[in-house]
């Protein structure tokens, strides 16, 4: 009963207070003015925050003095900007800090970091991916007030959606359908999960199995014949992930990302290993399909963090869906004339097929752990 | 406690703070002028509540999935997220439960405490949702059973909270057992008899620990100011002589007063925490009843941090949003919408008072209604709020 009592003394405080009598909660205030390919910043972070992550009060008395905060500047500017970035993905726009002020907002005081990110070029979209505090505080959120050519939006940036896309001029359908068109295909092209499941299914369709018991391979007898085995398993995979991309971005279905990541993991370990050791050869396309299904879901999670145009969405969809295909025909022509060249050689049989599998298998097994157990073994190969 | 050098030194920061504050709310950034201004007070890291954080958050640091540490330094940032009602906390609390945090079978002492943190957050589904697992888990959970007792009576399911309690039998202590039924009572039609128990057990206890006694006191304070007994005043100041920082009391106690309209009183009452929201209410209200200039000021500051709130999409706050709008803000329609809002999620005796008074500002008959049924119902003892939606009483009145 000791026990049980010490623990209870706790409850004592929501019993009693069945209702929570709070202060205001931790909010930043970011505020991004764009002119052309410059951006006008201003970020309040509360002290009060700041103190928690870096230990603002120098000499722990309970007060934070403006020479304690002042001292600590270089170290505020350095984790604040690290946790913020700004830009369309590929042309990041970089902030320098010019000045830092202290403001005093409805709950405690503020530093005021101002500065200026610039850009290669105006944005046409603006992408906020902001993590600032996510780390120890779940609940804190980035109010994000954004003006540019005359008009103003808020968004509010939480650990559920750190990163944000903003529309600055009015895209034309063209420039939105050629936005979208380019993500999917550096997805694609990023996507090591989803390249080596593809070619782990393709590195066998210049071979064809052999009858001989000591060699359990022989090259494809014509370029045609590669061809159309290549064919059938790209197309099998587009078809699949096409139906599952379009019905996930649509709400239709939705499956947690935890069990499509690590299924999408699990389906490049057995591809690979079914070219160490073949048991699906002439049905490698239904292999395809299968899995196929649940890569589309990892699409259209990609998709989802985009954003999707209110009112554009089908326009979105197919042109994402559209450059995951125009990527993945890019790899698959820069594929087949090598390996079809190089099909009769021992390094094509021995170390790209079954070694190059191999290694395939084994970085997928560690994918499958880590997104399983939700623990990190390969920093930096997490696709 | 009261007196003491750092308490008053608290209060000169809460002054300077407050200050600070109502001269502030729509200034300009600044460089301050020399380095020994100071911008900002943190809570006295000296008190009990902070003196196991250190050891606590080195032994998470070094097994970030160990359950029993990541659950110890959870319960301590929730801990000091109610003495200090600073929300921050609840943030850190759910840091140190991040391995576990979206997983549906969790161990179950993350699930009670992670059911802990989201009832402070409102989301009352999901906290009942990890409690029900883990008493399915476990029967004899006595942790489990209380924060659900505790969830249900907020949400005035009282009979549900009502079997939790008998469910307690033999697992807790019998204080634990009285102060959980008297709960009930107090609110279904036997104020008297939960009186009674509470009152007799404080006796048979002359050493309860200060919490335990503000606990106990409080309660028997709300139910007495609840009849309109002059003797809540006692019991609310033996709560705040055991704990004089106990904020729910202060707040109780504050609207106590208020109703005797002994504003003056209120003052120096909550002034010492002017960023509890509740508490700036409390101040607010008793500075216009009082007429002085410093009204405004508070005024602004509440208006700036319910906007603020709304900004990050908060509904947290509802109930003392409604009574800002009623109270302060002249704006009864908005107060009558935000009260029924607040009364969707969370029926308390005191959200049910908000909507009453914003039902009779505004002749709402249905809403009047609500509480008409309400009061029918549950046998809540309440005949100010109950004086506000009789027949025939109407707006103006």
């Amino acid at each position: 009963m000791r026990r049980a009592r010490d623990v209870l003394v706790v409850l004592v405080a929501i019993w009693l207070h069945g209702t929570a009598l709070a202060h205001k909660p931790s909010d930043s205030y970011l505020t991004l003015n764009v002119e052309g390919n410059t951006i006008i910043g201003q970020w309040d972070i509360a002290l009060r925050d700041l103190d928690f992550a870096l230990g603002l009060d120098g000499n722990q008395d309970g007060a934070i003095t403006w020479g304690e905060v002042r001292a600590k500047h270089a170290e505020i500017t350095a984790y604040a900007l690290s946790r913020l970035t700004l830009g369309p993905a590929r042309a990041p726009c970089v902030p320098v800090v010019r000045e830092q002020l202290i403001d005093n907002h409805s709950d405690g005081a503020y530093a005021v970091l101002r500065f200026i990110a610039t850009c290669a070029a105006a944005p046409k979209v603006l992408e906020v991916g902001y993590r600032l505090f996510f780390d120890i505080d779940p609940q804190h959120r980035g109010l994000l007030n954004l003006s540019a050519q005359g008009s103003s939006r808020a968004g509010i940036l939480s650990v559920d959606a750190p990163v944000q896309r903003f529309a600055l001029a009015a895209l034309s359908q063209r420039e939105q359908f050629a936005d979208y068109l380019k993500e999917g295909v550096l997805h694609i092209w990023t996507g090591f999960d989803h390249i080596l499941f593809l070619l782990s299914l393709l590195l066998p369709a210049v071979l064809v199995r052999s009858t001989d018991s000591g060699e359990p391979w022989s090259a494809a007898p014509s370029f045609n014949a590669a061809f159309w085995d290549v064919f059938k398993v790209v197309t099998a995979f587009t078809v699949a992930h096409s139906i599952t991309l379009s019905l996930a971005a649509l709400g239709v279905i939705s499956l947690p990302s935890r069990l499509v990541e690590s299924a999408i993991a699990a389906s490049v370990v057995l591809a690979a290993l079914n070219n160490v050791r073949p048991v699906v050869y002439a049905g490698r396309w239904i292999i395809a399909f299968c899995f196929g299904l649940i890569h589309g879901f990892g699409f259209a999670s990609v998709l989802t963090d985009l954003g999707l145009p209110q009112g554009s969405l089908l326009l979105a969809l197919v042109a994402f869906n559209l450059g995951v295909e125009l990527g993945q025909l890019a790899i698959v022509a820069a594929f087949l004339p090598i390996a079809y060249a190089l099909r009769d050689t021992r390094l094509y049989r021995r170390a790209i097929l079954v070694g190059g599998s191999l290694v395939v298998a084994a970085i997928a097994a560690l994918w499958l752990i880590e997104r399983a157990l939700n623990v990190a073994l390969l920093p930096g190969l997490g696709a | 406690m009261m007196g003491s050098t750092g308490n008053r030194w608290q209060w000169a920061a809460a002054g300077a703070l407050a200050l600070a504050l109502s001269a502030s709310v729509a200034a300009a950034p600044f460089v301050p002028a020399d380095d020994g201004q100071v911008l900002e007070r943190l809570p006295d890291r000296s008190a009990p509540q902070y003196r196991d954080l250190k050891r606590l958050r080195t032994e998470v640091a070094a097994a970030p999935n160990d359950v029993a540490a990541a659950t110890a330094l959870a319960n301590a940032y929730y801990r000091i997220s109610r003495s200090e009602g600073d929300p921050r906390f609840l943030g850190y609390a759910q840091a140190a439960l991040k391995p576990w945090w979206k997983d549906a079978e969790a161990p179950s002492a993350v699930l009670v405490m992670r059911a802990t943190i989201l009832q402070s957050h409102h989301e009352f589904t999901r906290a009942l949702a990890d409690l029900d697992m883990a008493i399915a888990r476990d029967s004899r959970n006595a942790r489990a059973i209380l924060v659900r007792a505790t969830v249900q009576t907020v949400q005035g399911k009282y009979d549900a909270a009502r079997a939790d309690c008998e469910r307690l039998h033999g697992l807790v202590s019998e204080l634990y057992l009285v102060a959980c039924t008297a709960g009930i009572d107090a609110v279904t039609g036997k104020a008297q008899s939960a009186r009674a128990a509470l009152e007799g057990s404080l006796a048979a206890m002359p050493n309860a620990t200060p919490d335990t006694r503000a606990w106990f006191e409080s309660l028997l304070g709300e139910i007495a100011q609840r009849q309109g007994d002059p003797v809540a005043e006692k019991h609310f100041r033996a709560a705040l002589a055991a704990d004089p920082r106990d904020l729910y009391t202060l707040a109780a106690y504050g609207d106590w007063l208020l109703d005797q309209k002994r504003a003056a009183a209120v003052v120096p009452l909550v002034q010492n925490e002017p960023r509890v929201d509740a508490l700036l209410l409390r101040l607010a209200l008793a500075q216009k009843a009082l007429q002085r200039p410093e009204a405004d000021g508070s005024v602004t500051i509440l208006r700036a941090r319910f906007d603020a709130s709304r900004a990050r999409g908060d509904t947290v706050h509802r109930r003392e949003e409604a009574r800002f709008q009623l109270q302060l803000n002249g704006d009864p329609k908005v107060a009558l919408r935000l009260a029924q809002e607040n009364w969707k999620v969370q029926r308390e005796p005191a959200d049910l008072r908000i909507l009453a008074e914003a039902a009779h500002a505004t002749g709402d008959t249905p809403a009047r209604e609500t509480v008409h049924q309400w009061l029918a119902a549950t046998g809540l003892e309440y005949p100010a709020v109950a004086a506000l939606v009789k027949p025939g009483e109407g707006r103006g009145k």
